[in-house]
C-alpha cells in the first residue's frame, strides 16, 4: 500500500501538464482500448517519450512516427487478429520522469513492451527497472555507444550508435569525393563529442586518409576563428567536425566566413534542424552521417513518408526510427505466433531478420543493437538530402 | 596575418566587456558578477527587437544598451545598495551579484529557451573584404570600430566631464567625495548604468559576431573578463583596454602555435605570472588609497 500512494503523486503532475498541453488531440491512445483481458489479443505498447523539456523537439516526431505506424499495422490486420494499443507518456526529458513513466507502464498499465525513452541518459536510469521486471524495452533514439543494451537481455534498440554511422559515412563520402587529407576539429570537454572524434579518427585511419591537423575547442566557446584559420592554412581536402548542435552552426559559419570552401563533414550533433536553421547559407553542402536515408524509394520508406504527410508532420530521422520500432514489435509478435506476452515479444525480437523498414533491411546484432546500412546526407536548399 | 586580425577582433570584445567590469570595480571595489548576465540579456533583447519586430540593428544596438544600463540601475538598487555600509559588504555584494546573475539567467531561460538562437540572416550585410591573404568582414570592422569608439568615449567622459570627475573622486575616496558635496549614491548608480550599458553593447556585438546567443553565453567571457581586468590593473579603464587586446591576441596565437587545448592554460598562466611579478597589473595604481 505505501508504494501505491507514491506512484500516482509522481505521475499526476506530468499527466496534468501533458493533458493541458495537448488539449483536444487524441491524447496518445489509438486502437480499440478494449484491453480488459490481459493476455488477449491486444498488445499494450508503452511509449516513454520526451514530449516536454530539452528533448521535446525529438519527442514530437517520435510520437507522430509511433502513432502512424500503429495505424498502419492495425489497419493491415497482419497480426492474426492481434492489435497494438499505444500509451504515450511524457518523461519530461529527465531521468526521474523516465523512472516514473516506466513504473506506471510496468506495474499499473502492465504493458507488453516499452518504446523509448528518448534520451540515452534517461535510458540508463529507467531501463534497469524494466530489465528487473522482465519487460522488453526497445530504444528508438538512444545512440550512446555503450551502457544501453549492456543493461540486460530485455533491452534492445533500433537506433545506430555514432560508432556505427560514422565509419560508413566516411567511406561513402571518400568514394564520392576522393579526399586524401583531412583536418579535424572537436570539442574536448564533452564525452559525446570526444567519442565522436575517436570514431572519426579511426574511420579516417582505416580509410588511409592522412590527418594533417587536429584542433579542439570547449563547449562554452563562441569564437573558433583561431582554430579554423590554422586548419585552413594547412589546406586539408576535407574538414571533419565533432561538435554538439549548439556549436556546430557557428563553427561552419565561421569556417565559411574565413574563406574555407572545401567540404565539411559533421558528427551526430549536426543531425538537427537547429543546425540548418542557425547555419543558413553556410550549412549548405555540409555532409552528415545518418541512419535514415530520407530519399530512399524503398516501399517501406515511401509508406512511412506518406503516413507522416497525412499527419502533417515533417518526417525526420527520429520519426523514422520510432516508426520502425513499431514495425519491429509487430514483426516480433508475428515471429512468436501472434502471441503478445512480454517474453513472447522479447523472444520474437531475436528472430527479426532483414525486416523491410524505412531505415532499410533491419536486424539486431548479437548484443541487441541495431544493424542496418547507414547513409550520408548533404544539406541542400535548407534541407537534409541524400548525398550522391 | 589572419590570426592577428582574429586576435584584434576577439580582443576588442573582451576589452569592451572588461571596461564596464573594471569601472564598477574601480568605484566600489566590488566585483559585479552579474555583469555577464547583463551581457547575455542585452544580446537577447537586441535579438528580440531585430527578430520579432524587425527593427534595424543600428537602432536595436543602442536600445539594447540602454536596457542594459537600466538593468545596471536595478542591479545596483537591489543587489548592492542595501548592502552598502555593512561590515563585510565586499563579500556579500559579490554573492548577491552572483544571485542576480542566476536570476537573470533563469529569466532568459524562461523567455528564450535553452537553445542557441541567432540574429536573422542579413541583419548586418556580411561582405568579406580581403586584405592581402587575410579576410575581414565588414561586420568585424564595424564591431572593432564601435568597441574602440565606445571605449574612447568612456575615457573622455571619465577624464573631461564633471560626471567623470565625480566618478573618479568616489573611486578615490567615497567619504572625502561626500564631504566635498558629491552625491555618492547617485554617482555609483551612474557608474552602474554606464558599466552595464557597455556590457550590454558588448553582448549585442558578441551575438552579432559569433551568431550564437544562449542563456549561458556570458559564462565563457566572464572569466576572460576577470583575467583582463586583473592583467590591466583592477579599476584601470585604459589598462583593461590594453589587456583585452593582449589576451585576445595571446589566445589566438596560442591556438596557432601551441595548440587549442592549451589556450586557456596559457592565458591564465600569463595572468598568474603578472600577479606574481606585478601584482597591481599593467596600469594599476599602487595600493595607496586603501589607507
Amino acid at each position: 500500500m505505501p508504494r501505491r500512494s507514491v506512484v500516482p503523486v509522481g505521475l499526476l503532475l506530468p499527466l496534468l501538464f501533458f493533458a493541458a498541453c495537448k488539449g483536444g488531440s487524441s491524447g496518445g491512445e489509438s486502437g480499440s482500448g478494449a484491453g480488459g483481458s490481459a493476455s488477449g489479443n491486444v498488445a499494450k505498447v508503452g511509449a516513454a517519450l520526451s514530449i516536454t523539456g530539452l528533448a521535446a523537439v525529438y519527442g514530437a516526431g517520435q510520437r507522430a512516427g509511433i502513432e502512424a505506424a500503429v495505424e498502419n499495422v492495425n489497419g493491415s490486420n497482419s497480426l492474426g487478429g492481434a492489435r497494438l494499443q499505444v500509451l504515450v507518456e511524457d518523461d519530461g526529458s529527465t531521468k526521474e520522469g523516465g523512472i516514473n513513466v516506466f513504473q506506471k507502464f510496468i506495474n499499473q498499465d502492465k504493458v507488453s513492451v516499452i518504446i523509448g525513452p528518448t534520451l540515452s541518459t534517461t535510458a540508463t536510469a529507467a531501463d534497469p527497472l524494466a530489465q528487473q521486471a522482465k519487460v522488453p524495452v526497445l530504444g528508438v533514439s538512444n545512440t550512446a555507444p555503450s551502457g544501453i543494451t549492456d543493461i540486460g537481455d530485455y533491452i534492445f534498440r533500433d537506433s545506430l550508435t555514432e560508432a556505427q554511422v560514422i565509419p560508413g559515412a566516411v567511406k561513402k563520402a571518400k568514394a564520392k569525393l576522393g579526399f586524401k587529407t583531412a583536418g579535424m576539429l572537436y570539442g574536448n570537454d564533452d564525452v559525446f563529442t570526444k567519442a565522436g572524434y575517436d570514431v572519426m579518427k579511426k574511420a579516417l585511419d582505416d580509410e588511409g586518409v592522412k590527418i594533417i591537423e587536429t584542433q579542439t575547442f570547449a563547449k562554452p566557446d563562441r569564437d573558433f576563428s583561431a582554430q579554423l584559420t590554422s586548419l585552413k592554412s594547412k589546406v586539408p581536402n576535407i574538414l571533419l567536425v565533432s561538435a554538439l548542435a549548439e556549436n556546430a552552426a557557428a563553427i561552419v559559419a565561421q569556417a565559411r566566413q574565413l574563406g574555407y570552401d572545401g567540404p565539411i563533414m559533421g558528427g551526430n550533433g549536426f543531425n538537427a534542424p537547429a543546425f540548418i536553421k542557425n547555419g543558413g547559407a553556410a550549412a549548405e553542402g555540409v555532409l552528415v552521417g545518418t541512419s535514415w536515408n530520407s530519399a530512399s524509394t524503398e516501399p517501406a520508406n515511401v509508406t512511412f513518408k506518406e503516413a507522416m504527410q497525412k499527419k502533417g508532420v515533417a518526417p525526420d530521422q527520429f520519426a523514422a526510427q520510432a516508426y520502425t520500432g513499431v514495425l519491429i514489435i509487430a514483426e516480433a509478435i508475428r515471429k512468436s505466433g501472434n502471441k503478445t506476452g512480454r517474453d513472447d515479444i522479447k523472444n520474437g525480437f531475436a528472430q527479426v531478420k532483414d525486416l523491410d523498414t524505412p531505415l532499410g533491411k533491419f536486424s539486431f546484432t548479437e548484443k541487441r543493437d541495431a544493424k542496418h546500412e547507414p547513409s550520408v546526407q548533404e544539406v541542400k536548399g535548407g534541407k537534409f538530402q541524400v548525398f550522391q | 596575418m589572419q590570426q592577428a586580425i582574429n586576435g584584434i577582433f576577439l580582443g576588442s570584445i573582451y576589452a569592451l566587456f572588461a571596461v564596464g567590469y573594471t569601472l564598477v570595480f574601480g568605484v566600489l571595489d566590488i566585483l559585479n558578477l552579474a555583469h555577464q548576465a547583463v551581457f547575455m540579456l542585452c544580446a537577447f533583447v537586441a535579438l528580440a527587437l531585430v527578430g520579432q519586430s524587425g527593427m534595424h540593428i543600428a537602432l536595436a544596438l543602442p536600445l539594447a544598451a540602454a536596457v542594459g544600463g537600466i538593468l545596471g540601475l536595478v542591479l545596483e538598487r537591489i543587489a548592492f545598495r542595501p548592502l552598502r555600509g555593512r561590515a563585510d559588504s565586499n563579500i556579500s555584494g559579490l554573492i548577491s551579484s552572483l544571485a542576480a546573475a542566476t536570476i537573470f539567467e533563469a529569466i532568459a531561460l524562461q523567455f528564450f529557451g535553452p537553445d542557441v538562437s541567432r540574429f536573422p540572416f542579413g541583419t548586418f550585410p556580411d561582405r568579406p573584404l580581403h586584405i592581402g591573404p587575410a579576410t575581414v568582414s565588414a561586420l568585424q570592422l564595424t564591431i572593432v570600430a564601435i568597441s574602440v569608439a565606445l571605449m574612447a568615449i568612456l575615457t573622455t567622459l571619465l577624464r573631461a566631464t564633471p560626471l567623470g570627475r565625480r566618478i573618479r573622486a568616489v573611486a578615490e575616496n567615497p567619504r572625502a567625495a561626500r564631504i566635498l558635496g558629491v552625491d555618492v549614491d547617485r554617482i555609483i548608480a551612474w557608474s552602474f548604468f554606464i558599466s552595464s550599458a557597455l556590457g550590454g553593447a558588448a553582448g549585442v556585438l558578441f551575438g552579432l559576431a559569433f551568431n550564437s546567443v544562449s542563456p549561458d553565453v556570458g559564462r565563457s567571457i566572464e572569466l576572460k573578463g576577470l583575467a583582463v581586468i586583473i592583467l590591466g590593473g583592477m579599476g584601470s579603464v585604459t589598462g583593461a583596454v590594453i589587456a583585452g587586446f593582449a589576451i585576445g591576441i595571446l589566445e589566438v596565437f596560442t591556438v596557432a602555435r601551441i595548440g587549442s587545448s592549451y589556450r586557456d592554460a596559457v592565458s591564465f598562466a600569463v595572468l598568474f605570472l603578472i600577479l606574481l611579478v606585478r601584482p597591481r597589473g599593467l596600469l594599476g595604481q599602487a595600493a595607496t588609497r586603501e589607507a
